[in-house]
């Protein structure tokens, strides 16, 4: 069974489109032609007698129609008939062309990639330290940063609340070649669970704690107390010195770099939320969207951003 | 209102109910215009609070400016031509009355329920269902009172004002029913009955239709009527006002498809909407040849007649506007024109300089008759008004053109590599002189309003008994 809007329709509503559409138009066009003569003649001033019939005091005279205005008409009668003989439209009739959208766009898209892939083709092979160094490819991969990936992470790359800032040496996933394009290939799950079950004055004894490991303005009797907590429940992600693991994304305590940092908010509350409700990080992957010789240009341009600190 | 005004054959009081709300809900729908616009150029303006919010706003705007001050200008001038034209009072003067009431109750529960973010998100077609019925009750109520009044009537001939209001009256019940056709899910939401491309193709043949009916036919019922009036001289031509007539309702129902180009719909609905969109032209300029000829041998009452030059520069915006409509809706014309500003500033050039400004000029012709009077109370701040309306209209559509095409190339702007040249957000940027600019013509148009509720209040407030007058001779 033919879907209704489907761009192959069923006899039936095929032949009725052609039959409407058809008729319309024939329409139109009569009641162009049907009203075209008048046997009225102008007078000195160019007007042709009213009708006869006036509406609360409005006359109305009975001119012809203005020729132009009858050819325009006419015009646009004939272009639409020639249209829809070169272009679909009339049901099922494709049209003399054979033009559609997907077939536009699929030119296009392949007219794109003839002339464009070469020019990333010729960086695929170039190791990404070294590609990170060549100023003309830097130029393409800053371009395609800033149309793809700026959105999160800021035209100037330095991130924003939740969305890591790439310019400096702090990599929840590790700053290598490797960890970046493992990172835009497969994308991140980045997973803090919540701890509220701890209670609030563990909540409180954690906060302490890990406010101390930056070295940051704390309550040391908290702390303390903290600390053996944090030992069998944090530790395991965080390591037992707070300062993390790339292998499972969990950042690094000691560096006093806050990636849920709300504008506003003191370091110590965003602490107490993170604990309380948890976090979840989400980098898609980007291969499916700019194929694999973007994707290595990019690479080297995150790369190439500890050169410019 | 005193009963002293009252006219001894024809209902006036819902006429001049609507022609003041008309004015009221005019203020109130392009201020709320301003506010956004100013939103766009200062984005803190929306003061952090999800009331005043743009995407609260503005639906809230749009229902204002369209169904409340046009639809207000639409009932009040209906009433009186219809009244007038048949020489006979309305069908029912309590349903006139309902009429008027259930209209505006239908607007304040869009100014109550549109900044609380109830939506259906349909365009145009934003309130929930339960409002959407009492509009459906409204409307059909209007269609009775004026179609029975035609019925009623003592002339011959229906005039042709008539036939522009009454298929405007007849097709939006259609449409807004069609459209609204919703599943009620709580007492404030509903999910449309049709799905995916069905569901968007039924809102743009509403949308589209809402254009041509309420927007276009509706006005020209309008012009119809008050360019003559105002002019003094016989319409142009009964046959091209037949053509024309037969040929714009008959092919407006086909243009809806031309706001879905390159979407989901199938090519060959893309393809009829477009074409039907180019055939629709010449109908079109059909209404605006007949009303600027209609002036020959009057031209010289320009020099003196504000009001006039209202209804004549409408008709030079409607030519303009609807000349445009059919080019953006060619498919090379709209890939570059689509989601810019520049159907924005289409939008208004319709909506200011066509259906505010006939409006205005009507009103102008209208309101001192309602009142007893046979002139407003200062021509000069006529002529003020005027001036302040045309360059704001000229502002805001010139600023949206060079918007709207400089966002068109910049989107499709390639680097020789094949990446973008230009991020979103650039574009955004390069936009900000020109919201400036349209934020100024949106501040001329509120002043021209306000002025004019000063003109109406003066002249409503010295306003003399209506003369006792003679019904009109019969054709």
């Amino acid at each position: 069974m033919n879907n209704l809007w489907g761009d192959s329709l069923p006899g039936f509503w095929s032949a009725w489109i052609i039959v409407i559409t058809l008729g319309t138009i024939a329409l139109s066009a009569w009641l162009l032609f049907a009203n075209r003569r008048t046997d009225k003649q102008p007078d000195a001033e160019g007007n042709v007698e009213t009708t006869g019939h006036a509406a609360d005091g409005i006359e109305e005279y009975d001119n012809a129609l203005p020729k132009w205005w009858f050819q325009l008409f006419v015009g646009t009668v004939i272009f639409s008939l020639g249209y829809l003989v070169l272009y679909p439209g009339l049901g099922n009739f494709a049209g003399v062309l054979g033009w559609s959208q997907e077939g536009q766009w699929e030119e296009e898209v392949a007219r794109a990639e003839e002339r464009f892939t070469p020019i990333f083709a010729q960086y695929q092979e170039v190791p990404i330290p070294e590609l990170a160094k060549d100023a003309d490819a830097m130029q393409v991969a800053e371009r395609i940063y800033l149309n793809n990936c700026a959105v999160c992470h800021g035209s100037n790359a330095q991130g924003g609340y939740g969305f890591p800032n790439l310019t400096d040496d702090d990599w929840l996933y590790g700053g290598e070649p490797d960890n970046i394009m493992m990172t835009l290939n497969n994308g991140r799950n980045g997973l803090m669970p919540a701890w509220q079950q701890l209670g609030e004055e563990n909540i409180e004894n954690l906060t302490q704690y890990v406010l101390s490991l930056s070295e940051l303005e704390h309550d040391a009797e908290r702390a303390e107390q903290g600390e053996s907590t944090f030992m069998s429940v944090c530790a395991a992600c965080h390591t037992p010195q707070g300062t993390g693991n790339i292998a499972l994304g969990a950042p690094n305590l000691t560096n006093d770099i806050w990636l849920y940092l709300a504008q506003g908010q003191t370091v110590a509350d965003s602490i107490r939320q993170t604990l309380r409700n948890g976090r979840n990080g989400h980098m898609p992957s980007q291969t499916a969207y700019i194929g694999e010789e973007r994707v290595h240009l990019v690479a080297a341009y995150v790369y190439s951003l500890r050169f410019s600190n | 209102m005193s009963t002293a005004l009252e006219h001894p054959t024809y209902n006036y009081k819902v006429v001049r109910q609507f022609a003041i709300m008309t004015v009221v809900w005019g203020i109130i729908g392009m201020t709320l215009g301003v506010i956004l616009a100013a939103q766009l150029v200062w984005p803190e303006l929306n003061l952090g609070l999800p009331w005043t919010s743009f995407g609260r706003l503005r639906p809230l705007h749009t229902n204002a400016v369209i169904f409340a001050f046009g639809g207000s200008a639409l009932f009040a001038t209906s009433y009186y031509v219809v009244q007038r034209t048949c020489q006979t009072r309305l069908f029912s003067d309590k349903l006139a009355a309902f009429t008027f009431w259930g209209w505006q109750a239908v607007i304040v529960s869009a100014v109550v329920s549109l900044p609380l973010g109830y939506t259906t998100t349909k365009e145009y077609a934003e309130l929930e269902w339960p409002i959407n019925i009492l509009i459906a009750i409204v409307w059909v109520t209007y269609a009775l009172v004026f179609l029975m009044t035609i019925k009623q009537r003592k002339t011959s001939h229906i005039y042709v004002a008539n036939w522009f209001f009454a298929a405007f009256i007849l097709t939006v019940a259609v449409l807004h029913i069609v459209n609204n056709a919703a599943i009620p899910v709580t007492p404030m939401f509903s999910t449309s009955i049709y799905a995916g491309t069905i569901d968007a193709m039924v809102q743009w043949w509403y949308g589209h239709n809402a254009v041509g009916f309420f927007l276009t036919a509706g006005f020209l019922g309008m012009m119809y009527y008050f360019v003559p009036k105002q002019a003094e001289r016989p319409v142009y031509s009964y046959r091209l006002s037949i053509v024309h007539f037969w040929a714009l309702i008959m092919v407006y129902m086909w243009a809806g498809p031309h706001h879905l180009h390159y979407t989901a719909l199938p090519n060959w609905a893309q393809s009829l909407g477009m074409v039907m969109s180019i055939i629709l032209l010449a109908p079109s300029w059909g209404g605006m040849i007949n009303g600027m000829m209609t002036l020959s041998g009057a031209w010289h009452k320009l020099r003196t007649d504000p009001t006039l030059r209202f209804l004549v520069v409408a008709l030079s915006f409607y030519g303009m506007s609807t000349f445009e409509g059919p080019m953006m809706a060619i498919k090379t014309v709209n890939a570059l024109s689509h989601y810019t500003d520049w159907t924005i500033g289409h939008v208004h050039s319709g909506a200011l300089g066509w259906v505010a400004m006939i409006t205005i000029g009507s009103m102008y012709h209208l309101i001192p008759r309602l009142f007893g009077r046979t002139e407003m109370h200062s021509v000069n701040l006529i002529a003020v008004h005027f001036w302040l309306a045309t360059i704001g209209t000229v502002l805001y559509i010139a600023s949206m053109w060079v918007n709207g095409i400089l966002q068109g190339l910049m989107w499709r702007a390639i680097n020789a590599d094949g990446t973008l040249m230009y991020t979103f957000v650039e574009a955004v940027e390069a936009s900000a002189p020109g919201y400036f600019v349209r934020l100024i013509g949106g501040l001329f148009w509120v002043t021209g309003m306000l002025i004019m509720a000063y003109n109406v209040y003066q002249t409503v407030k010295r306003s003399e008994a209506v003369s006792q007058q003679p019904m009109p001779q019969a054709a």
